[in-house]
């Protein structure tokens, strides 16, 4: 597993603690995410599963404060390399995003313009943080392009033009483009076939190795999830109820939950097998 | 019903909206005991400031302009409210008819709308009512309603038409519902908040329409409304002598249901979308979050 080459600097770069994420009703608040704790370490890729709606993309949307009201920051901590994201102003707030941590979007194929070319959607982005001419504008939409495997010439293309999975590569780049620290994914290949979704991320492993960041990889996909992640969390209801390295989640897993979990996927081998595959 | 009245009083704009349509409703309906003289009777000299006896004065012949204005309530709110009903009526129908139909029947009722669309609408009720004479207030709705629904036929026609191609619609038409469910229950009530801004915006629409007409002296000087006292405030020089009353009062009488009309239209709003139903907890989570962040910036300053 990748857990062994992943250097540790100085200290956890995301610190989450005492997490507590409400959604405001007419009659009580619903806790969607119940006082969660955890750490994202520098260049280790966090994998957090769950069912459906047991709040991984709502702290994927409080971690950068995205969260859209009714849900509500109750209380808790979340520190970026030792700064309180919560208690950043709006032009930090600002400038940190995207810059620092970034995010491809649960359907990152929507969340490129439709009526802007990819080299427009870069030039926005580029624009929002620092003032950038156009020739490096191009110069570095090339150079994010090329990385993520799509042909150069293609920034002048709009979204319709370009294959599903050359969107989410698209989105990908956008994410990658400033350098981020972290990037935060949530569900980033659920909208693709598994050859695109292996394809995509074995670009995000090699990608890492080369940049260096970390990645909170969000799934309700385990197989996909065991393979990429150095640690797993699995969460229930909103809280988080079993963390620790792939190989202790997937071979030596604690909790009840994570048990049922894996005894829910299906498998090829005979029970024997299995085993020994682990 | 509980339910309905409910969202209306939860919502601030709402209720203040509900609040003043219903007063406008119950002082049509009490004119006769709010009141205390006969409207159209001379009851004191000629343009009297108002005066504990005359709340808002006296016009020139003389007559109690509250008295006037409590009356004319019912009928610029009966014109309103019945053009209103004509106005949204054909408007639905053609609009969800040409809609869902699609095809040949959407290109004819298209067409028809497209034509009543371009006609200069005030102009043409100009000479409409001109033609037909000193015209009373039912011709005046009458007149109103049907020159006036094309836009909101138009308005309904392209929801509709986006409803239409929602996975859920096909969906029913692939279960074999027949078209007057499809039209009834699947996409009527999805219709709900643009036939009700509709409704809410042509009443307003009908109730300033019938001012302008009656104020430009083409309906029937014996009625009693906001449109004919405006008449005769300008006959009577009301502005020139002073007599700010005579005008002020139905003026005001017409912005005040109007905002109380959009107000309402907030609460329709809310009922016809059951996501905007969760506003007030989305207002309540930004300003707690605005709080909360304020405390976080200033424990992080120490």
């Amino acid at each position: 597993m990748m857990s062994d080459n992943v250097t540790e600097l100085h200290g956890p770069l995301m610190q989450v603690q005492d997490l507590r994420i409400e959604y405001l009703t007419a009659a009580e608040p619903f806790r969607a995410v119940r006082d969660v704790s955890f750490d994202i370490n520098r260049n280790e890729v966090l994998g957090l599963a769950g069912e459906s709606g047991c709040g991984k993309s709502t702290i994927a949307y409080g971690l950068m404060r995205l969260h859209k009201p009714p849900a509500l920051i109750r209380q808790g901590r979340i520190r970026f390399e030792g700064r309180d994201v919560l208690a950043f102003n709006e032009a930090e707030l600002r400038d940190w995003r995207w810059s620092e941590v970034s995010m491809v979007f649960q359907s990152a194929m929507n969340s490129l313009n439709p009526v802007m070319t990819i080299l427009g959607q870069f030039a926005d982005m580029l624009n929002a943080h620092e003032k950038t001419p156009r020739d490096k504008v191009i110069a570095r939409t090339a150079e994010m392009l090329d990385m993520v495997g799509i042909p150069s010439e293609r920034m002048h293309a709009y979204p319709h033009q370009l294959s599903g999975g050359m969107r989410q590569r698209v989105a990908l780049a956008l994410a990658l483009t400033l350098r981020p620290k972290l990037i935060i994914m949530d569900e980033p290949t659920t909208a693709l076939d598994v050859v695109v979704q292996r394809e995509i991320l074995q670009e995000v492993l090699r990608l890492r190795e080369q940049l260096g960041f970390s990645v909170l990889f969000i799934t309700h996909d385990l197989a996909l999830m065991a393979q990429i992640s150095d640690r797993i969390g699995i969460m229930k209801g909103g809280e988080i109820v079993e963390i620790g390295s792939t190989t202790q989640i997937v071979g030596n897993p604690q909790h009840d939950y994570t048990r049922t979990l894996w005894d829910a996927m299906p498998v090829l081998h005979t029970e024997e097998e299995r085993s020994h595959v682990r | 019903m509980m339910s309905v009245l409910k969202t209306f009083l939860r919502n601030r704009k709402a209720a203040i909206g509900l609040a003043i349509v219903l007063a406008y409703v119950v002082i049509a309906l009490a004119a006769p005991l709010i009141a205390h003289y006969e409207p159209l009777a001379r009851v004191g000299r000629p343009h009297q400031a108002p005066s504990a006896d005359h709340w808002l004065g006296t016009t020139r012949m003389g007559r109690d302009v509250f008295s006037q204005l409590i009356y004319g309530t019912r009928n610029s709110l009966m014109v309103g409210v019945l053009a209103g009903f004509i106005v949204t009526a054909i408007g639905t129908t053609i609009g969800i008819t040409a809609a869902y139909f699609g095809g040949r029947i959407d290109d004819v009722l298209n067409f028809f709308t497209n034509v009543v669309l371009v006609l200069p609408q005030l102009p043409l009720l100009l000479v409409l009512a001109a033609f037909l004479g000193q015209v009373s207030p039912l011709a005046i709705a009458l007149i109103i309603g049907l020159t006036s629904w094309a836009w909101g036929a138009r308005v309904t026609r392209a929801q509709a038409l986006s409803l239409k191609t929602r996975d859920y619609i096909q969906a029913s038409e692939m279960i074999g519902e027949p078209s007057w469910r499809m039209i009834l229950v699947e996409m009527l009530p999805n219709l709900l908040s643009i036939i009700g801004f509709n409704f809410i915006g042509s009443v307003i629409f009908t109730i300033i329409t019938q001012a302008t007409l009656e104020f430009l002296g083409l309906g029937s000087p014996l009625t009693l409304s906001w449109g004919t006292m405006l008449y005769n405030a300008q006959n009577a020089s009301a502005i020139i002598v002073g007599a700010w009353w005579e005008v002020i009062a139905p003026c005001g009488a017409i912005v005040l249901i109007g905002v109380g009309l959009s107000l309402m239209n907030f609460g329709v709003d809310e009922i016809a979308n059951p996501r905007m139903r969760s506003l007030g907890q989305v207002a309540k989570a930004l300003k707690l979050e605005r709080r909360l962040s304020r405390q976080r910036m200033q424990e992080a300053q120490q």
